[in-house]
């Protein structure tokens, strides 16, 4: 039987802004099925978004959304979660939004550990300002503002991730379209900071200036880097040389923010 | 046993000519028709429900019973 997207979807909202072939209407169904997966209920769930084009995907989920400022997602949601604590709390955003502009914002919320889910979309660039280089742009792609190729480095989301302390850390694509809703319930059953990275494309700004020459090629391309964690295990560093692992990729267990919380609450209680 | 036909919806109105469905379908059910997507043999239609999820623009729905 069909999937019945529409319940969670806010009538009259679609279609949606995005490009043709835009992976962020595959990671929204993902993030749908992940919902629908663990019955949340719709006034229990929200969903926050800073600025870009995956920022425009809790104006057509239909539950408690945000859209808040570019980049402050982490900040605005931290805010929603210490108030109710009972809500389920996911944050959606681009690499851009994620990591340049609201890159403070992220590392300082993985520090936290707070029970929040992040569901990074990485396509390399800023889609919605007209296709600058972002963090995550490889190293000698074009952008319109480096048309002589990228000279930077580009971000490792997960080890960025990793090495500020989120406690869950996973990694997805947008061609693994069955793989995104299994991660993000495990994102969201996770007890602490989440980090879901899904590597998507971005035909229109990223794909006509990097010799892409169809959003089909561009999928195909995901399907080749990505390598689950489980076959890396059996690979050799040179044959790993250019892909990208995929899937869990780190999970621990350590205090959360608002318990931890409450019991300074409780301390200065006692203290009085 | 007879095989039981799926019915596959296509609105028109989401689809923006992406050509995920007609290239990630195992049985070349699919086929652009100017700009949007259409049926060309449904009978070839084996369900596996991959153009449904893979359509960014929540445009096909595989109705089976």
């Amino acid at each position: 039987m069909a999937f019945d997207y529409d319940k969670w979807i806010r009538p009259g909202k679609l279609p949606h802004i995005w490009c043709p072939g835009c992976g962020h209407g595959i990671v929204m169904k993902g993030l749908i099925r992940a919902m629908e997966t663990l019955q949340l209920k719709k006034e229990e769930t929200a969903v926050v978004s800073g600025i870009g084009c995956a920022s425009r995907l809790p104006g057509y989920i239909d539950c408690c959304t945000l859209h808040t400022a570019h980049g402050r997602a982490a900040a605005f949601a931290t805010g929603v979660k210490m108030a109710r604590p009972e809500m389920n709390v996911i944050l959606v955003g681009g690499d851009g939004d994620g990591t340049a502009i609201g890159g403070n914002h992220f590392i300082h919320a993985c520090r936290r550990n707070i029970d929040m889910t992040y569901i990074i979309m990485n396509n390399y660039i800023y889609g919605m300002t007209g296709g600058q280089f972002s963090p995550c742009t490889p190293t000698g792609h074009k952008a319109s503002t480096t048309p002589y190729g990228n000279p930077d480095p580009g971000f490792d989301i997960a080890k960025l991730a990793i090495g500020a302390g989120a406690t869950f850390v996973a990694r997805g694509t947008a061609f693994h379209a069955n793989q995104i809703d299994k991660l993000i319930v495990e994102a969201i059953q996770h007890k602490g900071f989440s980090v879901v990275e899904i590597l998507d494309d971005c035909p229109t700004t990223y794909g006509r200036r990097n010799k892409y020459k169809s959003v089909i090629e561009m999928m195909n391309r995901l399907k080749e880097v990505a390598v689950p964690v489980k076959a890396a295990e059996k690979m050799t560093a040179e044959q790993l040389q250019g892909k990208v692992l995929t899937g869990v990729l780190y999970k621990e267990v350590k205090p959360e923010y608002i318990e931890e919380y409450a019991k300074v609450i409780e301390r200065a209680k006692a203290a009085k | 046993m007879e095989k039981t036909l799926p019915k596959i919806e296509i609105i028109e109105k989401y689809c923006k000519g992406c050509h995920i469905c007609v290239e990630f379908c195992p049985k070349d059910v699919l086929e652009m028709k100017g700009f949007y997507v259409s049926v060309k043999n449904l009978e070839a239609c084996i369900k596996c429900m991959q153009c449904e999820l893979r359509c960014p623009d929540f445009a096909i729905k595989v109705i089976t019973e």
